[in-house]
């Protein structure tokens, strides 16, 4: 038995054993007392005229600023050129837009502070007290609306001829059937087959070049350097244009670096997708698909700006840090006969960001040969 | 031609020709070779034994008598054979080496301790341990001469390979373990082009044969016209974007919002 049930029992029994009243509702106790409202007290303002004409004087004299100021803001848009400049230490700044910056808002906090100065100083300072009342209308109005709403009803002769709501009824349904319909311009929906065809495949494909993204000049094999760093794309992306060009790009950007062989570890499933240490990854993050070349070439960490995530590309591309859930993606490359890389195949797995259909079975993970 | 003739046996014309087959050869090579000598990138041997004394004296410590390096649990000094001129002119002209101080996440810049000549010479010994990438010359990052289309098309190669590590403006920004891409700010033209050829510390390389001169050239007058540029958005913050944003508006933005509010409320001078 608790302490309270304890003590409210013992009460009770007290209550009815000797029949001494009991206040049900006794005052509450605090363990401070309320100290009530404060006593009102003039301010300077309110007693001394002097006190009083000098706050007039303040808020006048903020209020007389504005006008200089926003005459200021018309000169400088005039007057100063755009091309001048402030050159004052780290400060390398348009001196138009500041000028403008400033006078306009000066002008307006001078405003504002002079206000809340009348208000504190000058305005009248009597003290209201506003009681919380109930949210709720009262009875009469609620009563008023239910007769107008039952004499309504009435009047439509809705309940005598009841075709009438039924139809109507109907006709707001079948309002639905255009709103779900629309519904379809979400896009199309992610079968297998249409998930195949656009986020799971990009344009790399046997043969096709790996070239420098933006000048498309292709990367032979034989001009990269250990810790070298190539932000990549497929030659054939050059024949895109527009929203394919910038559709296609997402998916198909490519990191190739090149590592010394000997200290990294190359699986033996993927010893013939790499030249000489030379190994291609996708570009996009597992994560949420930020393209990713934070590169450090002494570590071979793969940093995604985003959240951190980090793929070791000495090591097939593994999380080694992050919420990233899958290794990066790597390009089976080699060399064509002319000595530049070429992709041997598209990437054996879908790159990007998860979905909620995408298959992880076939990433490699850790411990996978 | 009659009175050359008759004295082509004279004792002075064997001596006479001699002096004159010199003066034309001088002549030629004065002309034909190069005129001016840049004293860094072609090592005379004058300059690689220099080189070699200042090494022994200033380098060796960490990178071995002869540049092959060491790895001990205290000393990480690595192998210099074949990081080239432009390697050495880089970490030694920026600060960066002679390392004060070992075990640090990477080397800071710190003011240059040798002077250009002396310099030059430690890039031209070091040039001889093996091949490696050349100081460039002053025509390959003289960016004078660059149209408004490659410096756009600069500005497009410098946020695909740049950016992500150097910030959009070039800032700079953190890497992991206290490791950090440096602010190109302040960089000189021949700092960014070395540091592209030769990779320093985490950077990738992006040699001339992949990024070839003419990107370069254009990444270097993309960074100089978009520091050279007046914000006209006013206070640029550092251009680190979010973070000193953030801060700014909620230390200052707010905190004066606050401030205010508070003298709003506040009760005042009353005259009792």
């Amino acid at each position: 038995m608790s302490e309270l049930e304890r003590s409210a029992s013992a009460g009770d029994g007290h209550a009815t054993g000797t029949g001494t009243e009991v206040d049900l509702h006794p005052e509450p106790q605090y363990p401070v007392n309320d100290p009530g409202h404060p006593e009102h007290l003039p301010r300077l303002t309110d007693v001394d005229e002097k006190a009083a004409d000098r706050a007039t004087r303040q808020v006048a004299t903020m209020f007389g600023i504005v006008p200089v100021l926003a005459i200021g803001f018309a000169v400088t848009y005039f007057a100063v050129p755009e091309t001048a400049y402030i050159d004052f230490g780290f400060l390398h700044v348009g001196l138009q837009h500041t000028l403008l910056g400033v006078t306009a808002g000066l002008a307006l906090l001078l405003i504002g502070i002079g206000a809340v100065q009348w208000a504190r100083q000058l305005m009248d300072d009597h003290e209201m007290v506003d009681y919380r009342h109930s949210a709720a209308s009262d009875r009469d109005d609620r009563e008023y609306v239910v007769t107008e709403l039952q004499k309504g009803t009435e009047e439509s002769k809705i309940t005598r001829r009841k075709v009438l709501g039924r139809s109507l009824a109907g006709a707001l349904v079948a309002m639905g059937i255009p709103l779900v319909v629309s519904f379809a311009d979400l896009g199309p929906w992610p079968t297998k087959r249409r998930r195949a065809a656009t986020i799971e495949t990009t344009i790399w494909a046997e043969g096709v070049r790996l070239v420098n993204d933006i000048t498309y000049v292709p990367i032979k094999a034989s001009d990269l350097e250990i810790g070298q760093l190539v932000n990549g794309q497929p030659e054939n992306l050059k024949d895109l244009e527009g929203t394919e060009l910038l559709q296609a790009k997402a998916k198909s950007s490519i990191i190739v670096v090149r590592m010394n062989p000997n200290t990294i570890q190359i699986p033996a499933s993927r010893q013939d997708w790499q030249v000489g240490g030379i190994l291609c990854y996708s570009k996009i993050c597992t994560h949420v698909g930020c393209p990713i070349s934070l590169w450090e070439q002494q570590t071979h960490h793969l940093l995604c700006p985003c959240h951190q995530s980090t793929f070791d590309l000495g090591n097939s591309g593994l999380v080694v840090f992050g919420p990233a859930a899958r290794a990066l993606p790597q390009l089976p490359i080699t060399v064509d006969n002319e000595g530049y890389l070429v992709a041997r195949s598209g990437f054996t797995v879908p790159v990007g960001p998860s979905y909620f259909e995408r298959d992880s079975r076939n990433d490699f993970k850790e411990g996978d040969n | 031609m009659a009175f050359l003739a008759a004295r082509r046996r004279h004792p002075a014309a064997r001596v006479l020709l001699l002096l004159i087959a010199l003066f034309v050869m001088g002549a030629l090579s004065t002309l034909l070779a190069p005129s001016q000598q840049s004293s860094a990138d072609t090592g005379t041997s004058q300059q690689v034994t220099e080189g070699k004394a200042l090494f022994t004296v200033q380098c060796s410590s960490c990178h071995g008598l002869n540049g092959e390096g060491q790895t001990t649990a205290v000393i990480q000094g690595p192998p210099l054979a074949g990081v080239g001129a432009a390697s050495v002119e880089f970490q030694v002209g920026t600060g960066r080496m002679p390392m004060s101080q070992q075990g640090v996440a990477q080397a800071p810049v710190h003011p240059v301790r040798f002077s250009p000549e002396e310099i030059a010479a430690l890039a031209a010994y070091v040039a001889t341990l093996g091949p490696g990438p050349a100081i460039p010359s002053p025509e390959e990052y003289d960016t004078s001469g660059v149209s408004e289309e490659d410096i756009a098309r600069g500005g497009e190669l410098f946020r695909t390979n740049c950016s992500a590590c150097h910030n959009f403006e070039g800032a700079g920004g953190a890497l992991p373990g206290g490791k950090y891409a440096p602010s190109l700010l302040q960089t000189s033209n021949l700092h960014i082009y070395e540091a592209m050829v030769t990779g320093p510390q985490q950077m990738p390389v992006f040699n001339d044969d992949v990024l070839r001169p003419e990107d370069k050239k254009a990444i270097i007058a993309y960074l100089n016209d978009l520091h050279s540029r007046p914000n006209q958005g006013g206070l640029n913050l550092g251009g680190l974007g979010p973070v000193s944003e953030g801060l700014w508006a909620w230390i200052i933005g707010i905190g004066g919002l606050i401030i205010f509010a508070i003298w709003i409320a506040a009760k005042g001078v009353k005259a009792k």
